[in-house]
């Protein structure tokens, strides 16, 4: 549905600015959402859409500007208020209970009661009728843990609305969904701004930008860059308001096939697998190439490569590298033959949030090094401003806190931290997941470098497009297996998806 | 989500000054030192003196700390490593009595961070297993009673001095010097720091964060052991009941004074001990003061209240927003 | 176990000194077996305790059956309804509590088995549910602490510290009361510091090193009085190391009469203590058999005398006699 341009916005943001010390994260910024429309709210990291955000739910209190909801003036000091006033906001990762059953998450702090005791029945009914609203069926008896993240971003959803919402904020909600359960999320999206709630959507697909929303608002920096109608923005010229420059369209073409002889073996992997959790695969990684894992979520992308990098001990199959057979056990073992690895969910294991980003960069070298031989301040400082300057890390600050980086940035830093170590192997579990397009372009041209520096790349990675681009050999996984192997001309976007489909098998 | 920088201990310095301001104004002799056969004596000194175990205690507490667990159980190895330190005193050579006591002290630590890192088990479970069965090991060590020794040798741990500085003070602060040349000498305390702030991602970052949890343990009780060893050589005797009687606590405390966060992470030895000795400073001045015992634990609680509101960042936040809204 | 089983030879050379307590020796006790339900072996004084008992039913030919409970009541009532069960002569009860035994005592009553407390008293509700108490009176204790001090400084102006037990435990309050009723009407002698010390040796020394900086290096502190002997022995370590002479320049009043504080007195480094027997079954047995012979009722409350050693009583004999009790 359009929205009625005609009709006065049901939020207006004017002139809003923050700052923090003499940092300005926002400056004069304007927002306006329309009931009944979906409005990305677009920016690279640091652009401050989450300060945006924040300030307009009475998390951060404001410096200036003016807030209006339906023409009222409104400036919320807690969430709370914010709630109170309309404004709901559902977050990336949920803050909903997990072992508290579907409905009671639904009402919880505002359960029916009568005479003080809560109504179960009532609360149940309520609850299967919301969801119901959203298409959804669920045992509202079970525990919410049970249910995958995007059931359970659902039911915050769910939640949200119900409380009170007039606008509804969602903040990178398809960052860890597959691409069944975006679609349903926008099924809702869609549901509930034909209702006439607006919705302000934040994330870094633009191809879900083009899919779903009516309008978009770039900012860049803590400015304004603009406001447009997703209709009449052609792509390239979002991608060019969002960096402020042109995005080399290059990341999009495979490059050239070189027919030049294969590098080297770096190590061969025969028959590894471990029962419950991966079956048994071969993977030969060679100098100077790129191995693609593909699958869909759950596939067994990552269990292969934690087998790989010894992180899961392996029950079968045999390990060799350089042509000697090994034994990975640990991550140590792994990392002593020159693996690095690179995890999927950065927070939990890979960053150490309140160490500064020079340690998080020497960690990997200095563990591999040894206890003993600690490397100089000095030495830190150097391999520190070198990474920072090579990946562009940004703020180029080598003792601030890692947590306090942007993901993009978190990101390099975890690469910059298998680099120092030189590795002869590098893995790479989702390398541009929730990070911006600056960011993203950069990693992918970074992936190419090393690949072209000799060493061995094994990636995982949700974007079938990237893996076409880069990957020299693709592996296909399904169901915790490994299906395919695609190789040289045959890697392309339609084989791959071909391969997941199950189509490959039947053929061959 | 709060992130705590280096640790610059100004609030420590400051609590320990103001703690030392006032006891010199309830005791004007506060300060006095001198030399009473060949030893320092002071209240200074004593403060120093009497909190040399707790300081040891902190040393290694600091460390298990700095790695998201706890010990329960150096009170208990204390009693234990004071109570085979005074039965042997008298039958053995020093050498051998240390070696025996230290020995023991290891095995606690060992069988603590076997427990923690082999079994999994969570610290504040584990250790208290030693924390209950350790203080009655010692009462079996000593028959329920008290050991007395006459050894000069092992006296000379508790009551002897080295150029005037009292043996426990000089025990104390080279287990310090030892310790952070261990830690901050080599790249161990990076790899605490890190292991503490986020045992997975260490890992994957190649640090054998399980060994390095045992030595963590090891090196705890191993301090415990010389503050057990330091306790009894104190009284000429062994006391299973009494020694290190609730001292774990002190110590954690000491360790939170410092500013180590009990979630584990950024950790300062030194603060730790300067922890310590807030802690032992206050002791030693509410003993001074002559107020009726009946106050001790509650000037204690407040002073600690103080030291801890003054560390904490919501409480920094509040009052710059304070005065700015003054103005 | 009875008191049958090897009982070691040190037992047999006690009974010299148990003689010299000059208590009765019940003429016919033969064939009565009594159960004691002891509290477990928490101090050197319990030790003892248990020591002696054995050794006085042994001097009677009583069979004596004992039960350590450590520290739980739950274990005192499983033992006492075990001992109804066999149907011994009598119960021995050293309370843990001094509530919950109206239920197991009432058992006992049913069964016609007298039971008599020893050492600590139990709730008023109780009081026909059992034959007697035999305990001390810690404010006697005090008491006679306090007139010895009076007595020997005389006319003097004489400064006491004192070193208080446990905040809030009985023991330490009466003992405080009974001291300040014996110098009571002597304004010469006043007590111008008190600080607990906790019953330990470590914390007595602590407290008193912090004593003599606050008076003037200890030079005008005229006497120390402790509430136990422990904190006492810490005390006089405390006085030792600051240059000054307990014994002679300070005069020491303590209660318990433990063996160490025997060999301080010897070395003329102590002058008093004031006895809490660990005879409290002597009496007890006495009563058992006058009652099982004559149908003689004990009175409610049966005092053990609480003497007074000085350095006049040969105070090495005493420690050779005591160091062997378990203490």
């Amino acid at each position: 549905m359009l929205p009625d341009v005609s009709a006065p916005p049901l939020l207006e943001i004017r002139g809003l600015s923050k700052s923090f010390g003499p940092v300005h994260a926002l400056e004069g910024v304007d927002l306006t959402v329309r009931g009944g429309e979906i409005h990305a709210l677009l920016g690279e990291n640091g652009a401050g859409k989450s300060t945006l955000i924040k300030a307009l739910t009475g998390i951060y209190s404001r410096d200036a500007g003016t807030v209006r909801l339906a023409g009222e003036a409104i400036a919320p000091a807690t969430a709370d208020e914010a709630v109170a006033a309309g404004i709901a906001t559902v977050y990336q990762e949920v803050n909903l209970l997990p072992n508290l059953s579907v409905a009671q998450n639904l009402y919880l702090g505002r359960q029916p009661t009568r005479f003080g005791l809560v109504q179960r029945a009532e609360m149940r009914r309520r609850a299967r009728d919301l969801l119901a609203g959203f298409g959804l069926s669920l045992d509202v008896d079970a525990p919410l843990g049970e249910y995958s993240v995007a059931v359970q971003s659902l039911v915050a959803i769910a939640r949200a609305v119900d409380l009170s919402a007039r606008v509804l904020i969602l903040d990178e909600p398809t960052a860890s969904l597959d691409a069944n359960e975006v679609e349903v999320l926008f099924s809702v999206m869609r549901r509930l701004a034909a209702r006439g709630i607006g919705i302000v959507f934040v994330t870094h697909f633009l191809d879900q930008v083009y899919a779903v929303c009516d309008r978009i608002t770039v900012l860049r920096n803590g400015r304004l860059v603009g406001e447009r109608e997703t209709a009449r923005l052609p792509r390239l010229e979002l991608v060019h308001m969002m960096l402020g420059r042109e995005l080399s369209e290059a990341t999009h073409d495979r490059a050239p096939v070189v027919d030049e002889a294969k590098g080297p073996v770096v190590a061969a992997f025969q028959g590894i697998g471990k029962s419950g959790y991966l079956a048994p695969f071969d993977l030969t990684l060679r100098r100077g190439d790129v191995v693609g894992l593909a699958g869909l979520l759950g596939s067994g992308r990552t269990e292969t490569v934690r087998l790989v990098f010894g992180a899961e001990r392996a029950d079968c199959g045999s390990v060799a590298v350089d042509g000697r057979p090994v034994r990975l056990t640990n991550p140590r073992e792994a990392i002593r033959h020159g693996f690095g690895y690179c995890p999927e969910e950065r927070k939990t294991e890979g960053i150490v949030a309140e160490l500064t980003v020079r340690e998080n960069i020497v960690l990997a070298l200095q563990a591999r090094r040894g206890i003993l031989k600690p490397l100089a301040r000095r030495e830190q400082d150097e391999i520190a401003r070198r990474f920072i300057r090579l990946l562009d890390i940004r703020p180029a600050d080598p003792e601030r806190p890692i947590g306090l980086l942007s993901g993009g940035n978190q990101q390099k830093v975890l690469l910059a931290r298998w680099l120092a170590t030189e590795p002869r192997l590098l893995i790479l579990d989702e390398p541009t997941r929730g990070i911006d397009v600056g960011a993203h372009a950069e990693i992918i041209r970074l992936i190419r470098q090393l690949c072209a520096e000799g060493m061995a790349l094994l990636v995982v990675s949700s974007e079938l497009e990237e893996i076409a681009v880069y990957a020299d050999e693709v592996a296909v996984l399904r169901d915790r297996a490994h299906v395919a192997m695609l190789a040289g001309a045959d890697v392309s976007v339609p084989a791959i998806l071909a391969a997941i489909a199950g189509e490959t098998l039947r053929a061959a | 989500m709060t992130l705590r920088q280096p640790h610059s201990g100004v609030p420590q310095i400051i609590a320990l000054l103001v703690i030392l301001a006032v006891n010199w104004i309830v005791s004007p002799q506060f300060f006095d030192i001198r030399l009473q056969d060949g030893r320092l004596f002071g209240s200074l000194i004593d403060v120093l003196n009497r909190g040399a175990p707790v300081a040891l205690l902190s040393i290694g507490m600091v460390l298990v700390i700095a790695l998201r667990g706890i010990d329960l159980s150096v009170g208990a190895v204390m009693a234990i490593c004071g109570a085979i330190a005074a039965s042997l005193a008298d039958s053995h050579s020093l050498p051998v009595t240390l070696a025996a006591a230290l020995g023991v002290g290891l095995l606690c630590g060992l069988w603590n961070g076997i427990l923690v890192a082999g079994l999994g088990i969570q610290p504040i479970v584990a250790t208290l297993i030693l924390m209950v069965a350790g203080r009655g090991i010692a009462q079996l060590i000593t028959e329920g009673r008290i050991v007395t020794f006459t050894d000069p040798a092992l006296a000379w741990i508790g009551g002897g001095s080295i150029v005037g500085v009292p043996a426990p003070v000089a025990i104390t602060a080279v287990m310090l010097l030892v310790t952070l040349l261990l830690v901050r000498g080599t790249a161990l305390g990076l790899m605490i720091e890190a292991t503490g702030g986020n045992e997975r991602a260490s890992t994957l970052a190649g640090i054998g964060t399980r060994a390095m949890t045992i030595a963590v343990y090891v090196w705890c009780s191993l301090c415990a052991a010389m503050a057990g060893v330091i306790a009894a050589a104190d009284i000429l005797g062994a006391d299973a009941n009494n020694a290190g009687l609730w001292l774990e606590l002190d110590a954690i405390l000491a360790v939170v004074i410092g500013g180590t966060s009990l979630f584990g992470g950024r950790f300062s030895i030194s603060l730790a001990v300067l922890g310590a000795l807030i802690i032992q400073a206050m002791n030693t001045g509410i003993l001074l003061s002559g107020y009726p015992p009946q106050f001790n634990l509650v000037v204690k609680a407040v002073v600690v209240m103080a030291v801890l509101l003054v560390q904490s960042p919501k409480l920094a936040g509040l009052s710059a927003a304070l005065r700015r809204r003054a103005r | 176990m009875t008191a049958r089983t090897p009982v070691s030879s040190c037992l047999t050379a006690l009974g010299l000194s148990l003689a010299m307590m000059a208590l009765p020796v019940a003429a016919v006790a033969a064939d009565l077996t009594v159960g004691f339900s002891q509290i477990g072996s928490e101090s050197g004084w319990r030790a003892a305790e248990t020591t002696v008992s054995k050794a006085e039913a042994e001097k009677r030919g009583i069979t004596l059956k004992i039960a350590d409970a450590q520290q739980k009541q739950e274990n005192q009532i499983k033992a006492i309804r075990a001992f109804v069960a066999q149907g011994v002569d009598a119960i021995f009860l050293a309370p843990v509590v001094s509530t919950g035994w109206e239920t197991v005592l009432a058992e006992a009553k049913e069964a016609e088995i007298p039971v008599v407390l020893l050492d600590r008293d139990i709730d008023p509700s109780g009081k026909d549910l059992y034959l007697t108490a035999v305990t001390s009176d810690s404010v006697h204790e005090g008491r006679v602490a306090g007139e010895w001090l009076v007595k020997t400084v005389g006319d003097k102006t004489c400064n006491v510290v004192e070193l208080q037990g446990t905040v809030g435990a009985s023991v330490a309050t009466n003992r405080k009361k009974g001291f300040e009723e014996g110098i009571a009407g002597h304004a010469n002698v006043t007590i111008v510091r008190s600080q607990t010390g906790e019953f330990t040796r470590a914390k007595g020394k602590e407290v008193m090193e912090s004593f003599i900086k606050a008076e003037g290096g200890g030079k005008s502190i005229c006497a120390v009085y402790a509430h136990n002997d422990d904190m006492m022995v810490g005390a006089i370590q405390a006085m030792k190391e600051a240059g000054l002479k307990p014994g002679s320049e300070i005069l020491t009043v303590s209660i318990d009469a433990v063996p160490d504080i025997f060999k301080a007195m010897a070395a003329g480094e102590a002058n008093a203590t004031v006895e809490l027997t660990p005879n409290m079954a002597g009496p007890a047995f006495d009563a058992v058999v006058a009652f099982k012979e004559n149908g003689t009722v004990p009175p409610k409350w049966i005092q053990t005398e609480s003497k007074l050693y000085t350095s006049a009583d040969d105070p090495m004999k005493v420690y050779e006699s005591k160091k062997d009790l378990g203490y």
